[in-house]
């Protein structure tokens, strides 16, 4: 049987969302969870992989509380998290300048923002915490932006009609994660966390149908060990490096979640991962990552690409009737400011058409010319100085002077392992929280949501939901390495490592890494057809089995190794990879950042299939190449009725 | 949840300085500060030898009677001589200790050298190394005379004068003295930072301050032995 | 280009280490140092060599992980991280020399790896402020003077990469600690801790075994995020203030 024959399992009915009116659900929800009493909690112990905003807020709150908290992460800093990198800031329904904001209208803007396709209950919550978040932060120091009155400044953001985006510079990542790392550095000290850096979690231990522990390896000295717990928390982030060219950090990596996945978590949505529309395109094939550069640009900036195809002239030799501003010539109404993944889509047809610019045609021009001459250059350098900074270091061109040369690049997936309410996924006693998990964006995120995710699920609601958990779930075995389940679990992280080892072949993990990433890119990317998805199925199992005909991975696995964990991590994206293309192809409607190019309206947009698919897809895992089992869960639009995006 | 905290018990002020390096170089700014404080007088003592040698001679004898008649005889100078040593001393000490710590701490060097990274370091450690030896020899020359071939105890413009006709009194009080002016140009600023006082708009008159400072006092103290070459003292 | 690269090999913590020679070619303006590097170690990995070793991660100039010595200078010759470094600042032809961080507090890892654990127990240590979660007052309830917010932040831009410890002819992390205490001293929500924080950070380092300072001025030289060197003198200020205090109690 093929993969993409998969069959339909049992839907998912209870996601343990309360019932009655959407804005007590929450409260309802804590009030009727079971409680750890202070005293008990010392004995429980929660395991964390992962120190980013979610992590790190989860393992310092769990720590604070009185639980054992054991804490992983592969950087040799809980502080180098990829969380750093988000630039643009974190969005909070306080309302400070009275413009209309409520948490009601964060919830009603996230919900249509994910074009209808996560669950209602949960963005409500997102909501509701969000106003926590930025006291929380405040009270650990971190230093927002702020007015001369002392007040905290906000900015809008991603085309939000209010104003409720918080924000440090354009470092809001780095000084949430800073004070996130700093709460766990706390509770290090006080000895209630128990910190493992340069420690990768490469297998979850399964005892009796519920997650007790992790197998994890020692980055410095290859050593394979075990760790035991009450509850395990995957706080892994996103899995856009399947892609290999993306914004993640290098390192990020799918093997957590995906091993969790093997173990029995449901996967939903994997195919909705979000292309930002302004990256600084790749400048040869050496290119390993892209940078992202601040969606305002875009307020200012004008696009466009040569009208004839294959334009080689200089931009500034280009005459204004031969160039095409093709976004305020397609949508005149929002122009350059329409959303991100029709912006990246957009650029994406006219550089297939033959128009983009750069280095492989891949690229359009964000030209800046205009609005240097309408502002004046130091109203600009005022606004966008140290983005047009980093475009100058990356590129060695002034876009003061040469207009700017954006591309689309993954950014964020959307999808992740099924959680429910109590962001428990399907693996009792395993939980997932930020990134890693697939609840509150739906189909796209917006601007500034992402930070607000991660600090919600890690501040308030993980620690607000796992008690019921533990209590619900005292484990009076105590589990240990030399239980079959754990050993077995052991043997198989072992031998892959030695396997992987032991082909000795003649290519390099990163050659796998960009093949599989390019074929994504191809068939998986920006818009996706059944044809290409199809091609793309058929071409995995295919890089797969070369994979392990062919690896080269030198040196040991008792010692510090990167090429070793470049390519286990490489194993799982080849898996991974078709489950995302698998899902791409049952979902053939458009929605958020996947399109399905079989399914647009009249004018190219996005046509989404409410009656056929206002469902998450939660995929169970059946083996390596055959078909998963879908379960679908039903999503219910009680206060935020459907309605489809226009922009033209 | 109440937090064990390390700040429950803290040990004595004095162990607190001693034991930290932010505290002793406290300590060396401190002294360093009194050392220049006293630099400065002395510079000007030197200055009378401009007024021949009955002014010079008689400034030598105020040393042993300053602050009579409350002072004993040679209280007063015992007094300052005490402080000065306690500086010399604690400053020595302190820069004896630091700098082996700062020596363990980068056990290992680049093989490609950079060398203007420890320019201001080699120069505290070796210019202080230089001083330390120069007040000995200073001491044993002007003071006790040890070392001084033909030294009138009660005489010193005449002492004075000899010491700078020989070419290696000169050498070593010249090589002493631009080593004296380095040593304030980067220690002054460094106390005042050490101290708390510097800050980013400060930095420039600290930075002028301490050139300043460490020009005049080197031009005073070499313009002796220059003047005596040249014939203006004799 | 072409470039002759001389790179710091080690196997291990307790393997001895030595230059080693490579030749790498083709490389592009356009690359970065680390984009230069992978070249060199896929070229390793099919030769049968074993690839160099060095921590990278965001590659965008903000988790702080790169930590290379380039001709002597931490992250290279700009002000930038080693990530943001681009191979146009070379010659074809160049010979260059690439280094781990050297200071005892970081013992080499692996080639190029080191381990900076240290900077994490400094900040253990009290670079924080006791904010338990689900306790802090509403947001506004304190304003914070625009000025003494962007000098938080100014100091709170530090990346933790070690680049002043890498290039204090001492070892010494005064830079990376003021930074963290300037940062949470200057706030009302830093001020309760004021004391015990400069105090406990200050010997946490000392502890580590980093050097002290004698303000040769290199760590803000090479500082890629600008920490400024007058941070040294306002955490030394704050140290002495708080060693008053306790010795008044």
């Amino acid at each position: 049987m093929s993969y993409s024959e998969y069959t339909t399992g049992e839907a998912v009915t209870d996601t343990k969302a309360p019932e009655g009116p959407i804005a007590e659900r929450w409260d309802r929800r804590r009030f009727e969870a079971k409680l750890v009493n202070p005293a008990n909690r010392r004995k429980h112990t929660v395991i964390v992989v992962g120190t980013g905003l979610a992590g790190g807020a989860a393992g310092a709150t769990l720590g604070e509380q009185g639980y054992h908290v054991v804490q992983f992460c592969y950087q040799d800093s809980p502080r180098r998290a990829h969380s750093i990198a988000a630039q643009g800031g974190i969005n909070a329904a306080k309302n400070y300048r009275n413009d209309g904001d409520s948490i009601h209208r964060l919830f009603y803007d996230t919900v249509k923002g994910g074009d209808f396709r996560a669950r209602e209950s949960n963005v409500h919550r997102l909501a509701q915490v969000s106003v926590e978040i930025i006291d929380q932060c405040v009270a650990q120091g971190v230093p927002f932006a702020r007015e001369y009155g002392g007040l905290l400044d906000t900015r809008s953001f991603g085309g939000v009609q209010v104003s409720r985006t918080f924000y440090a510079r354009g470092q809001t990542g780095q000084q949430l994660l800073l004070g996130a790392y700093q709460a766990l550095s706390r509770q290090v000290a006080a000895g209630n966390v128990e910190l493992h850096p340069r420690t990768e979690m490469l297998d979850l231990i399964v005892v009796d149908g519920k997650a007790r522990g992790i197998v994890a390896r020692d980055l410095i000295t290859g050593r394979v060990e075990t760790y035991f717990a009450d509850a395990v928390v995957l706080a892994s982030g996103g899995y856009g490096n399947v892609f290999y060219l993306s914004t993640n950090a290098k390192n990020s990596n799918a093997t957590a979640a995906w091993r969790a996945h093997r173990r029995g978590a449901y996967f939903a949505n994997p195919c909705f991962t979000q292309i930002h529309p302004t990256c600084i395109p790749r400048s040869g094939d050496h290119q390993s990552k892209l940078t992202l550069m601040s969606e305002s640009l875009r307020n200012d900036g004008r696009i466009w690409v040569p009208k004839a195809k294959g334009d080689d002239r200089p931009p500034a030799q280009i005459p204004e009737d031969e160039r095409d501003y093709y976004l305020e010539r397609i949508y005149p109404s929002f122009g350059n400011l329409v959303p991100r993944d029709i912006a990246s889509r957009a650029a994406k047809n006219v550089c297939d058409e033959g128009h983009g610019v750069g280095p492989g045609g891949q690229g359009v021009y964000l030209d800046f010319a205009d609005a240097i001459k309408r502002m004046g250059r130091k109203a600009v350098e005022a606004k966008y100085g140290n983005l047009f900074d980093m475009y100058a270091r990356i590129t060695a061109e002034n876009p003061y002077e040469v207009p700017m040369r954006i591309y689309p690049a993954i950014h964020y997936t959307m999808g992740g392992l099924w959680v429910d309410y109590d962001l428990q996924t399907s693996i009792p006693g395993l939980f997932a929280v930020g990134e890693a998990n697939f609840s509150d964006h739906g189909a796209n995120r917006l601007g500034a949501s992402a930070l607000m995710q991660g600090l919600a699920d890690g501040y308030f609601v993980l620690p607000s939901t796992i008690n019921d958990y533990l209590a619900r779930n005292p484990h009076h075995d105590e589990v240990d390495a030399t239980h079959p389940e754990a050993a077995a679990v052991v043997t198989e992280t072992r031998e892959r490592l030695e396997r992987l080892l032991a082909v000795d072949g003649d290519r390099t993990p990163d050659s796998f890494h960009k093949e599989i990433g390019e074929l994504m890119w191809e068939y998986c990317g920006m818009a996706r057809t059944e044809e290409g998805l199809r091609k793309a199925l058929d071409r995995i199992p295919q890089i797969r089995e070369e994979f392990w005909r062919r690896i080269k991975v030198p040196g040991t696995g008792e010692e510090f190794n990167q090429s070793l964990e470049k390519a286990n991590r490489v194993v799982d994206y080849l898996e991974l990879a078709e489950l995302m293309c698998l899902d791409a192809l049952h979902r053939s409607e458009s929605c958020g950042g996947h399109f399905r190019e079989e399914s647009q309206t009249p004018d190219g947009e996005a046509a989404r299939k409410d009656d056929e698919f206002a469902y998450a897809a939660a995929w169970e895992f059946t083996g390596t190449g055959t078909a998963p089992v879908l379960h679908k869960e039903d999503l219910v639009f009680e206060y935020v009725h459907p309605t489809q995006r226009s922009y033209a | 949840m109440a937090l064990a905290t390390r700040t429950d018990r803290r040990p004595s002020i004095t162990r607190t300085f001693w034991g930290s390096t932010v505290g002793k170089k406290t300590v060396m700014a401190a002294t360093g500060l009194v050392m220049i404080a006293y630099l400065a007088v002395h510079a000007l003592g030197n200055a009378k030898i401009y007024f021949g040698a009955g002014d010079f001679n008689d400034y030598g004898h105020w040393l042993r009677v300053m602050g009579a008649p409350v002072l004993h005889r040679e209280w007063g100078l015992w007094i300052a001589r005490v402080v000065l040593s306690a500086s010399v001393i604690l400053h020595g000490v302190s820069a004896y200790q630091l700098s082996r710590r700062d020596i363990k701490a980068r056990s290992t060097q680049y093989v490609h050298k950079r060398p203007r990274a420890s320019y201001a370091t080699r120069t505290m450690r070796w210019g202080g190394i230089i001083l330390g030896l120069f007040i000995v020899w200073h001491i044993l020359d002007l003071t006790t005379g040890t070392v001084h071939p033909g030294f009138q105890e009660g005489h010193p413009y005449q002492n004075v004068v000899d010491t700078f006709s020989t070419w290696y009194g000169n050498v070593i009080y010249i090589v002493a003295m631009l080593a004296l002016g380095m040593h304030i140009r980067h220690g002054f600023w460094s106390a005042a930072q050490t101290l708390g006082v510097g800050n980013a708009t400060r930095d420039r008159v600290l930075k002028t301050v301490a050139n300043v400072l460490a020009l005049l006092l080197t031009a005073t103290f070499i313009s002796v032995p220059v003047g005596v070459m040249t014939g203006v003292v004799s | 280009m072409k470039l002759t690269l001389r790179v710091w090999r080690q196997k291990n913590a307790d393997a001895p280490g030595a230059m080693a020679t490579y030749e790498v070619d083709g490389i592009s303006q356009d690359m970065s140092f680390l984009e230069m590097l992978d070249t060199l170690n896929e070229k390793l990995i099919v030769e049968g060599d074993e690839p160099v070793a060095f921590d990278h991660d965001c590659r965008e100039g903000i988790c702080g992980a790169c930590s290379l010595v380039i001709n002597g200078d931490p992250h290279g010759p700009e002000r930038t991280t080693t990530c943001q470094l681009h191979m146009r600042t070379f010659e074809d032809g160049d010979t260059i020399d690439i280094e781990p961080w050297r200071a005892t507090a970081f013992p080499v890892i692996r080639d190029l790896v080191v381990d900076r654990s240290a900077f994490d127990r400094i900040i253990q240590s009290g670079g924080y402020v006791s904010a338990p979660t689900g306790s802090a007052p509403e947001a506004h309830a304190t304003p914070v003077p625009k000025a003494d917010a962007d000098y938080a932040f100014e100091h709170a831009e530090c990346i933790g990469c070690g680049a002043c410890v890498a290039a204090c002819p001492n070892g010494s992390a005064m830079l990376f600690t003021s930074a963290k205490i300037n940062h949470l001293n200057v706030l009302p929500q830093g001020a309760p801790e004021r004391e015990s924080r400069v105090l406990d950070m200050v010997a946490t380092m000392d502890e580590e075994g980093f050097g002290g300072c004698t303000l040769t001025g290199e760590c803000a030289t090479a500082c890629p995020k600008g920490i400024p060197l007058p941070s040294i003198a306002a955490m030394n200020k704050e140290w002495l203030r708080a060693a008053r205090r306790a010795g008044r109690r």
